[in-house]
């Protein structure tokens, strides 16, 4: 009776473990109608207060995507998006007026981000590195479906003149900054999935790092998808002024519904001479369940402008959540001696997919890149590389190395890799190298001979292939991720 | 499109004098030919098979068919290429005709058959349809993923066009067992200022033959003509098809060029393909390990200077399980030329054990030069081996700076380091004749392409 008991205990945790972020809040929200039309984005502009610049921005947007047709060349299947069929605006009533301070803040998503081990208090650090010893503070905006509900340490950077606020704040108190910038890397007219951000973007975060000045903290927003039939387009913008430094952190979690939600965001980096950012994502949207049911609909453009000359940008993301996964953060190596990473591991399981990777242009002199991609296929899931490396002529001395990976679990999935290498300079030098391959039965039966479940074996022989990415992570991130990489795997042998 | 009215009214005007009109199997394959065509068209960047490479240029080419400009019944010691004079059966083709005179078929072994398609048809169009239909045909979805975006990768126009105006090319079949001591060749000889031509080439190796088979596509004196051939491979059960295709036409003409290969147990089909001659050339290959064992060995080497272009696309299909590939192209791009390699690996769900290698590498020689290259992996089974490399450079300056130091001039290193990076290619070629020759035709080319003659077997500093 006992060992029945523990079974169904065991089986239970491991059930929850899937998807421990699935769970809702039961929190009343502000909703715009369903369906998308001017109205509906004059509708969010107002809501926001915004500027007429913006909103005329945003119709611009919208009427440009209207004469648009969304984007098939990916390998992703999925059936045709209702557009008319979301809201495009859900916040928490009680943010209506944004919470001055903290203790302000609906007790209910403090509790909802203390679930998800996010902290919203300034002495906390994040969850899961209890012993990692003295870290350093974590400063986080919080995005609730369409709104920011609080940022922490906000003070102690502006002391250095950091600006870190949503978007909408930005949009009230530097209206310049994001004039300026905002569309400048990533145009309202790029693809379809940015353009309808551009016209429906709703919040986000803004980070605006002085002269000079690098960052105390890391910086980092969490996005939390929490409404149903809602969609959520954040888009944040990062400026690293000349010879600044800042790393920030983007996590997502989302509710288990047997719907699938669509999240469009936008992602602009600025570097200005000098100047480095890190970005770094753990991607964990909810993936839909073992059936292939539900799950987030994840249409993301990165993109970062190493406009200065030896800037850096740095992409690191691990993706494991999402149904359908769209994404190619990208950098713009324009400022001479400029450097491009790209970092990542994408796992998909069950019928996610995945159609991921990056584009870098060496426009600049002497610009350098890097591109590491793990692309890790199991169940019936589908993952796929797809990058650019583009080098224009005057990019005199540019260097570029690629390395992708993939690692097939089971014989129902797939991994592809689609790069595409344009060359116009004689000096520059771009190599690139592809393989892909099963775990090998000889480490697995190494590490079960040393009394590992193959479960644990495959998690263990897993991070030891993504840990050229991994390692690239803060370190609040690596442990957190290396668990998800498990986790993520979870059903995918035996 | 002038070039789609062009090839409409050609069609209309030339179809009922194509040999064998009004013969059911044949005017079938001709109208499918040309329905191809219309629904196709002419592809253009807008097909991912054909983003680097556009035909615009098509609109200010002759397409009607090319006149010669020779008398080959009174001039039979034309220069014809051989990778082994005199010591091969050979088919000519002079502006896409076949020339009986040029020719030299010799003595054949019973069950081996090699004949002009036009006398494949003018003696029995419907044996000759029936032969047209066993050969595999390229596919226009180069992936398996369906959905909103099937793996639709090419368009077929040209192939179609090419069966629209089916009637010249060569059928060589290999009866079982056979061994063919001798080389088989095919040689295009363009001499018309311009005119095109749409030959077929049809190989099909019995179970356990063997056959070495050279296809020379050269000017004697031709200019701004446009060869569009389509090819089709059969290589049986443990059989062996050694194939390389020397493509050193004028520098205005127009090369396009689709070959399909189909490959059944245990069989090898080796394919090798230089490319040094046109305005434009693409070859695009299609090879598809369909029995237990296959191996296929795809290579390439090309040289393009000027404005040049030149485009080498392969598919490489694992359908069956315990099949090998391996590809190597390699190429050397100077003044404002422009290359593209597009290969792709498909491994499809049940081709377990599968061993795919593939490598691509571009040398720029000039500030205007442009790769661009796309080595694509698409995997389905999860037992398998599977890799690709590709880079793109210049001249390694180590190299050079090593060479000099042991008093080599600095125009004769660089010869000598492009030779010798070419030179990779060629060994990839199993058969010695077609090897020699190889290494032969990429040593001119460079020699044309510096000005320096180089040997890369010959001591570089004398005794």
């Amino acid at each position: 009776m006992a060992a029945t008991e523990q079974t169904v205990e065991q089986v239970r945790a491991v059930t929850e473990q899937k998807y421990k972020y699935g769970f809702t809040t039961e929190i009343e929200s502000d909703l715009a109608p369903k369906g998308l039309n001017e109205d509906i984005v004059r509708f969010i502009s107002a809501k926001k207060g915004e500027p007429e610049w913006l909103l005329e921005w945003r119709l611009q947007a919208y009427r440009h995507w209207l004469t648009m047709e969304e984007p098939t060349w990916a390998m992703v299947d999925f059936p045709k998006i209702d557009y008319q069929d979301s809201h495009y605006y859900a916040a928490p009533k009680a943010s209506k007026d944004k919470p001055k301070s903290l203790d302000e803040v609906d007790p209910e998503l403090l509790a909802t981000y203390e679930k998800l081990g996010i902290p919203l208090k300034e002495q906390a650090i994040l969850a899961g590195v209890e012993g990692a010893g003295e870290m350093p503070a974590v400063a986080v905006d919080a995005v609730f479906d369409s709104v920011s509900v609080a940022t922490t340490f906000k003070k102690k950077l502006e002391e250095r003149g950091i600006i870190f606020c949503s978007i909408s704040e930005a949009i009230r108190e530097h209206p310049e900054l994001v004039r300026k910038y905002m569309g400048s890397v990533v145009p309202y007219s790029d693809n379809y999935y940015a353009t309808l951000n551009c016209a429906v973007f709703t919040d986000g975060s803004f980070v605006y790092i002085p002269k000079g000045v690098r960052c105390p903290m890391e910086l980092s927003t969490y996005f939390r998808i929490n409404a149903s039939n809602t969609g959520q387009f954040e888009r944040t913008l990062i400026i690293a002024d000349e010879g600044s430094y800042v790393s920030y952190l983007e996590g997502c979690t989302a509710p288990m519904r047997d719907e699938n939600q669509l999240h469009a965001a936008v992602v602009e980096l600025v570097a200005m001479d000098d100047a480095t950012i890190k970005y770094s994502t753990v991607q964990n949207w909810y993936p839909g369940d073992e059936n292939g049911k539900g799950g987030i609909y994840n249409f993301v453009t990165k993109r970062g402008a190493c406009r200065g000359r030896n800037s850096k940008i740095s992409w690191t993301q691990v993706e494991t959540g999402s149904a359908i996964t769209w994404k190619y953060p990208s950098c713009i190596l324009q400022g001479d001696n400029s450097v491009g990473e790209f970092y990542s591991v994408a796992i998909t399981n069950n019928y996610q997919q995945a159609d991921t990777g990056t584009k870098m242009i060496h426009i600049g002199k002497n610009t350098r890149s890097t591109i590491v991609a793990k692309g890790i296929s199991a169940g019936k899931a589908q993952s796929t590389y797809r990058g650019l490396v583009r080098i224009l002529p005057k990019a005199e001395g540019a260097r570029n190395y690629t390395q992708c990976d993939s690692l097939l679990i089971g014989d129902k999935c797939g991994a592809h890799t689609v790069p595409y290498i344009e060359s116009r300079n004689r000096t520059a030098r771009v190599e690139h190298e592809a393989t892909t391959a099963k775990i090998s039965e000889d480490q697995l039966f190494y590490c079960r001979a040393r009394g590992l479940s193959e479960e644990d074996a495959v998690g263990l022989i897993v991070n030891g292939f993504c840990r050229e990415v991994l390692k690239e992570l803060p370190m609040e991130f690596a442990v957190e991720a290396q668990k998800l990489v498990a986790i993520s795997l979870e059903g995918s042998v035996g | 499109m002038a070039a789609i009215a062009t090839l409409k009214d050609l069609y209309e005007t030339l179809s009922p004098g194509l040999p064998g009109a009004g013969a059911a199997g044949l005017d079938r394959l001709r109208a499918d030919g040309y329905a191809r065509f219309l629904a196709d068209g002419i592809p253009t960047p807008k097909v991912e098979g054909w983003k680097y490479t556009n035909l615009r240029d098509l609109a200010g080419v002759s397409l009607a068919p090319a006149q010669g400009t020779i008398d080959s019944a009174a001039n039979t010691d034309f220069d014809v290429p051989s990778v082994a004079p005199g010591e091969t059966h050979r088919l000519v083709f002079v502006d896409g005709r076949f020339n009986a005179a040029l020719s030299a078929v010799g003595a054949l072994p019973q069950s081996v058959t090699l004949d002009s398609l036009r006398g494949l048809i003018e003696a029995s169009p419907a044996t000759a349809a029936e032969v047209l239909e066993r050969f595999p045909a390229p596919k226009a979805d180069t992936g398996l993923r369906v959905g909103p975006n099937p793996g639709r990768g090419q368009a077929l126009g040209l192939v179609g066009l090419n069966g629209a105006f089916l009637a010249e090319g060569a059928v060589l079949t290999v009866g079982e067992g056979v061994k063919l001591a001798r080389p088989v060749e095919i040689v295009f000889i363009a001499t018309a200022a311009d005119g095109a031509w749409h030959p077929r080439l049809l190989i099909d190796v019995a179970a356990g033959a063997e056959v070495t088979v050279a296809e020379h596509h050269v000017a004697r004196g031709g200019g701004a003509t446009f060869a569009n051939i389509v090819s089709g491979v059969r290589v049986g059960e443990g059989a062996i098809l050694r194939h390389a295709k020397f493509q050193e036409e004028a520098e205005t003409a127009l090369h396009l060029a689709s070959v399909t290969a189909t490959v059944a147990a245990s069989g090898t089909y080796e394919t090798f393909v230089l490319t040094t001659g046109g305005r434009l050339a693409r070859t695009d290959v299609q090879v598809r390990l369909q029995g237990s064992g296959a191996q296929t060995r795809v290579s390439g080497a090309y040289g393009v200077d000027g404005s040049r272009h030149a485009d080498f696309t392969s598919l490489i299909d694992h359908v069956a399980a315990n099949c090998t590939s391996r590809e190597v192209v390699k190429g050397v791009i100077d003044g404002r030329g422009r290359a593209v390699f597009q290969g792709k690996i498909i491994v499809r769900p049940d081709a377990q054990k599968t061993d795919g290698h593939q490598l691509n590498r571009a040398l720029l020689l000039s500030d205007t030069a442009e790769i661009d290259a796309k080595p694509e992996l698409e995997i389905y089974a999860d037992d398998v081996k599977c890799s690709h490399g590709a880079t793109a450079g210049e001249l390694d300056e180590e190299a050079l700076f090593y060479l000099r130091a042991r008093g080599i001039p600095a125009d004769t290193a660089r010869a000598l380091l492009i030779a010798a990076f070419l030179d990779e290619v060629a060994e990839e070629i199993g058969d010695e004749h077609l090897r020699a020759y190889a290494t032969a035709r990429i040593q001119d080319r460079i020699g044309r392409l510096t000005g320096i003659t180089v040997d890369t077997d010959a001591p570089v500093l004398g005794e």
